[in-house]
């Protein structure tokens, strides 16, 4: 049953501590069917923990985070492996197994989730490779060969291998050179299209931002303080958008750092 | 400011952290096993890991009993000459590899080569988001990474002894017959007679065990690890360090529990 009005991911109240540092304190996220949200904000402020909350690599504390209308915090490690092929998600760090060559790493999630022989997977993972601009004998190359974008761009043409409906971004071009990082972008909004996949992203990068989203969140200690569509956010009078699109350094959000 | 209750604390501290490190293991080992027996199992990577735990260390295992079991006829020689009790060599070489210096020197180096080995592979792929990147791929990182090592590691260590032993006794063997002038036909009579069946079993579950813990220590320490370059550092070294204390641990309550009485 689909039904449209239900949102594809929802937050609420979510919390999660490590010892006494409160990471999340009530986290309230919702994104509908299709749309590409992009949560902004600081190192530290809990964007990497909100996803992993949602994949269940973390356990949260309390509130409840549904996906597809069902809350994932309730469920059994059975309904949740079922759940989680319905997420691909691209790391930071591309997160490619250096063990295996490049196309046996965009065809794992078909071989080892769905069962399907190594042949046809290969065929997929060709396919997908050349998607994000990959020649086909890339994929007999060990990850470690790659240079960084093109890791980023193996790491994407595994995370859409399986065609998700919801695909998560976790600093999609951090540690790319502009150009990459625009190339990046460019691939990223491509193939949602193609997919016509819900997105959920977090980026400190504002270009990628302005390029990938439909609506902005920005998250500070814990919480989401704004949220609004892509082109609320430049005209935003929020202080803390205001000094986070900016850059400055002068602002409301400080950083805990001992001035000399 | 510092109480009379301060050394009290630390004492406190110091045994709830390692109650809770206990505990942590304990849940660690018990999901591993209840893992072992429900599918889905991976063939190729068990095999794979057989092949790196077992036949890779072949020569570090052969040559460390073949130098053991050499000098152990060289030292019982000496010390039986005393009481012209040379003859007693054969025997006490095979008792003694046998039931101790096979299964549990092997056990050592294996544990040195292979614990650490584990650790710092899934302690990277740890650091580096790949056994988060294998959930996001519908794949159980506990049923892939560590349950294939165990289940390798436990049916390849009582191969790994058996060519131990063999090798061990051969050490004893050429030195008794090259060197010290003992005769070849009597040597293998002696070690034959003096061989048991309960021997050999106690040494191939002996070795089972420690394939366990070998592989549990490397895995768990490697699963756990966090903090980058110098956490997957500190995984391996704990594992080397969990995996002996382990193996020597339970090799005393094995000797007792099958000699004992």
């Amino acid at each position: 049953m689909k039904n449209d009005t239900i949102p594809m991911i929802q937050l609420e109240n979510v919390t999660k501590h490590f010892g006494s540092k409160h990471v999340l304190n009530g986290v309230n996220l919702s994104v509908a069917r299709g749309e590409s949200l992009v949560i902004i904000g600081g190192s530290g402020t809990g964007k990497s923990v909100t996803l992993k909350c949602i994949l269940g690599l973390l356990k949260a504390d309390s509130g409840t985070i549904n996906v597809d209308g069902r809350d994932v915090t309730l469920m059994g490690k059975s309904e949740r492996k079922k759940i989680l092929s319905k997420f691909g998600m691209l790391f930071q760090g591309a997160a490619l197994f250096d063990s295996m060559k490049v196309w046996e790493n965009v065809a794992f999630g078909l071989i080892q989730g769905q069962g399907m022989d190594r042949v046809s997977a290969r065929e997929i993972a060709t396919e997908k490779l050349r998607r994000v601009g990959l020649s086909p004998d890339v994929g007999d190359l060990s990850p470690s060969e790659l240079s960084g974008g093109m890791q980023k761009r193996v790491g994407l043409a595994r995370a859409i291998a399986a065609e998700p409906e919801i695909i998560f971004f976790d600093e999609p071009t951090t540690g790319l050179d502009p150009i990459m990082a625009d190339v990046i972008n460019d691939l990223i909004v491509e193939c949602v299209t193609d997919l016509g996949a819900t997105t959920l992203s977090i980026t400190h990068d504002m270009a990628s931002a302005r390029k990938i989203a439909d609506r902005i969140a920005m998250i500070h200690k814990g919480e989401i303080i704004w949220e609004g569509s892509k082109a609320e956010v430049d005209k935003s009078d929020n202080p803390y958008v205001e000094q986070f699109i900016h850059g400055r350094a002068d602002g409301p959000i400080q950083m805990e750092i001992l001035k000399p | 400011m510092l109480s009379i209750f301060e050394p009290l604390a630390i004492i406190g501290r110091v045994v709830m952290a390692a109650l809770a490190e206990l505990g942590r293991l304990s849940k660690f080992t018990a999901e591993a096993v209840k893992n072992i027996f429900l599918p889905p199992f991976y063939w190729r990577l068990i095999l794979k890991q057989m092949l790196h735990i077992g036949y890779y260390s072949l020569p570090v295992v052969g040559l460390t009993a073949l130098f053991t079991g050499a000098a152990l006829a060289q030292q019982i020689f000496v010390g039986g000459s005393r009481f012209n009790a040379e003859s007693v060599v054969p025997g006490v070489v095979v008792i003694a590899i046998v039931r101790e210096l096979g299964p549990v020197l092997g056990g050592l180096m294996v544990a040195g080569r292979v614990s650490s080995a584990m650790a710092a592979e899934l302690g990277t792929m740890r650091v580096t988001e790949q056994i988060d990147a294998l959930t996001t791929l519908s794949t159980d990182p506990f049923k892939y990474l560590v349950v294939p090592r165990l289940i390798a590691s436990v049916f390849t260590l009582p191969l790994l002894v058996l060519v131990a032993n063999v090798i061990g006794v051969l050490g004893g063997y050429l030195i008794g017959t090259e060197r010290l002038g003992l005769n070849a036909g009597a040597y293998l009579k002696v070690t034959v007679d003096f061989l048991e069946q309960a021997d050999v079993i106690s040494s191939l579950v002996k070795a089972a065990v420690f394939g366990f813990f070998i592989a549990l220590m490397g895995s768990y320490y490697g699963y756990h690890s966090s903090g980058g370059a110098q956490g997957v550092g500190k995984a391996t070294t704990n594992a080397v360090v969990g995996a002996f204390i382990t193996i020597l641990l339970a090799n005393l309550i094995i000797t007792i529990v099958v000699f004992g009485t």
